[in-house]
């Protein structure tokens, strides 16, 4: 179990979240929608362990969090992947799509080109575009080596941040179907962040909805 | 150099390929110095191979001639050629200048990396070293360095490096903490990696260029200190031919007319500076992508 308790995260005076709780269970996928600047992505950066919050507590599977960002134990912060709205962002512009892919397991010492061509296949790269850099594909081809990035070290739970806000239908739909397949088969629980109610009402178990704080 | 801002934009005609470098003003000033730092770059290799210089020689029979066939720019008031040694001078100021700016380089970069990436207290108290550092006069504290030393290069070189670091420091510090909140960045650490990984994989990287570039910008810098302070009989021996030492000698035989032994030393180093600066915006320029997607709009 993922689990925010009384979380409060302030942008100098302004609460973006004030004393909120949240639980993301393993084995089901939870929504989370509301308007624009509700907070959704700061509870999904707190709950990735990359934003500390002003008060509250995180625990990812009963260990309570303790450290933020690079403080956060290495196995604490690869238990839960977050993927981002703005792929172009998400990824260094010196790097091709293998290497992107491949960077968290090489991370961890264990770099495994194969693992990273399955996981290319598995979210529909074709090889020839795993040699290029971010610059030469498009955002949906992008965002595709960052779910398989995301999902390179198995996580135990998974953050879709808006990830499939600025993709066409048919991506959109081959990327939510590859999480949904990782979800069944790993038994990890799922975050999908979305103003886009029609698609968190088909793709979540349950949803919850932020209104403006 | 940029166009006036009221000049409309040029449009493309239609159906023409868009031209693959933006304009970023005129190029000639950048071909220009380019050609002239070649130039320099070429003399102060190939003619101390091919002319040899005796740094001691006097030859008072020739002292002080104006420029001629044979002394194309004179001599000074010991006889010496003006020309080949402010060849020589320029040879030792690059080398010098290089040194030393890869020296503050290498300290401000390391320092700056520190404070980027440790961030927090760590970044604060290194943060007031530097603050310390910056609000000494660095050509004072350059003098009283280099006054511990007998004159020697070693000694403008670790003048030069230990007072110029800061700068580096600044660049190198504020380029991490725009690297650090960028989401790719925040990636790396989510998928596991640790700082060393995070500075050597995504930050060196991104770095190395602006890094260089300071570099670059920072040797006519270091030529300028080693020429103060060789002028001031603190950097260079007094024998050995620099730019600094040069001028130094040449001023006192400025009242009898001989202006050609302060002012070729002089032109020797104004000179690379321009044509480096120049060459430094036109690579700030390039590198900074924004400024280069407004110019091509």
């Amino acid at each position: 179990m993922l689990e925010a308790r009384e979380i409060t995260v302030r942008y100098g005076r302004q609460a973006a979240l004030d004393r909120l709780s949240f639980t993301l269970e393993p084995g089901r996928t939870t929504g989370l929608g509301g308007p624009s600047g509700c907070g959704k992505s700061t509870l999904a950066r707190v709950l990735s362990l990359m934003l500390r919050p002003a008060s509250g507590t995180v625990t990812v599977d009963g260990r309570t969090v303790r450290g933020w960002r690079q403080r956060a134990p290495r196995e604490l912060r690869t238990r839960v992947a977050l993927v981002y709205q703005q792929p172009r962002l998400a990824v260094d512009p010196r790097l091709t799509l293998a290497e992107i892919i491949a960077e968290p397991s090489a991370a961890a010492g264990r770099a495994d080109p194969d693992r990273a061509a399955a996981l290319a296949a598995e979210t529909g790269l074709t090889r020839d575009l795993l040699t290029r850099r971010p610059h030469e594909v498009s955002d949906g081809q992008l965002q595709r080596a960052c779910v398989a990035r995301a999902l390179s070290l198995e996580p135990r739970y998974l953050i879709c941040d808006e990830m499939t806000t600025m993709l066409d239908a048919s991506t959109q739909a081959h990327l939510v179907a590859v999480v949904e397949a990782y979800r069944e088969r790993s038994g990890a629980g799922v975050l999908a962040v979305s103003h886009d109610d029609v698609l968190l009402s088909r793709w979540a178990h349950r949803t919850v909805r932020f209104d403006r704080p | 150099m940029t166009a006036p801002a009221t000049a409309p934009a040029p449009v493309p005609e239609p159906g023409a390929a868009p031209s693959r470098r933006p304009r970023t003003g005129p190029r000639w000033p950048v071909r220009l110095a380019a050609a002239v730092l070649a130039a320099l770059g070429l003399a102060v290799l190939l003619v101390p191979p091919l002319v040899q210089l005796d740094q001691q020689l006097v030859d008072l029979r020739s002292a002080g001639l104006p420029p001629s066939f044979e002394h194309p720019l004179g001599t000074d008031q010991v006889g010496r050629d003006v020309l080949l040694r402010s060849v020589y001078g320029l040879r030792v100021s690059f080398l010098v200048g290089l040194v030393a700016a890869l020296v503050s380089m290498v300290i401000g970069g390391l320092v700056g990396l520190a404070a980027g990436s440790l961030g927090g207290v760590p970044d604060r108290l290194i943060m007031r070293v530097v603050d310390g550092f910056t609000s000494v006069p660095h050509l004072l504290f350059g003098i009283f360095i280099v006054a511990m030393f007998s004159p020697s290069p070693v000694a403008v070189v670790v003048s030069v490096g230990v007072t110029h670091w800061t700068t580096a420091a600044r660049i190198v510090r504020s380029e991490v903490l725009s690297l650090r909140s960028r989401p790719f960045v925040e990636a790396a650490i989510s998928g596991g990696a640790g700082r060393l990984r995070v500075v050597r994989r995504h930050l060196a990287p991104h770095l190395a260029p602006h890094l260089l570039l300071a570099t670059v910008l920072m040797v006519p810098h270091a030529i300028w200190h080693e020429t103060a302070l060789s002028f001031l009989g603190l950097g260079l021996p007094a024998h050995l031919a620099s730019l600094g030492n040069m001028i130094n000698d040449g001023q006192r035989s400025l009242l009898a007319g001989d202006w050609w032994s302060s002012l070729v030393p002089g032109l020797f180093i104004l000179v690379p500076t321009l044509a480096v600066a120049v060459l430094g915006q036109h690579w700030r320029d390039r590198l900074n992508p924004r400024l280069r997607s407004e110019l091509s709009l």
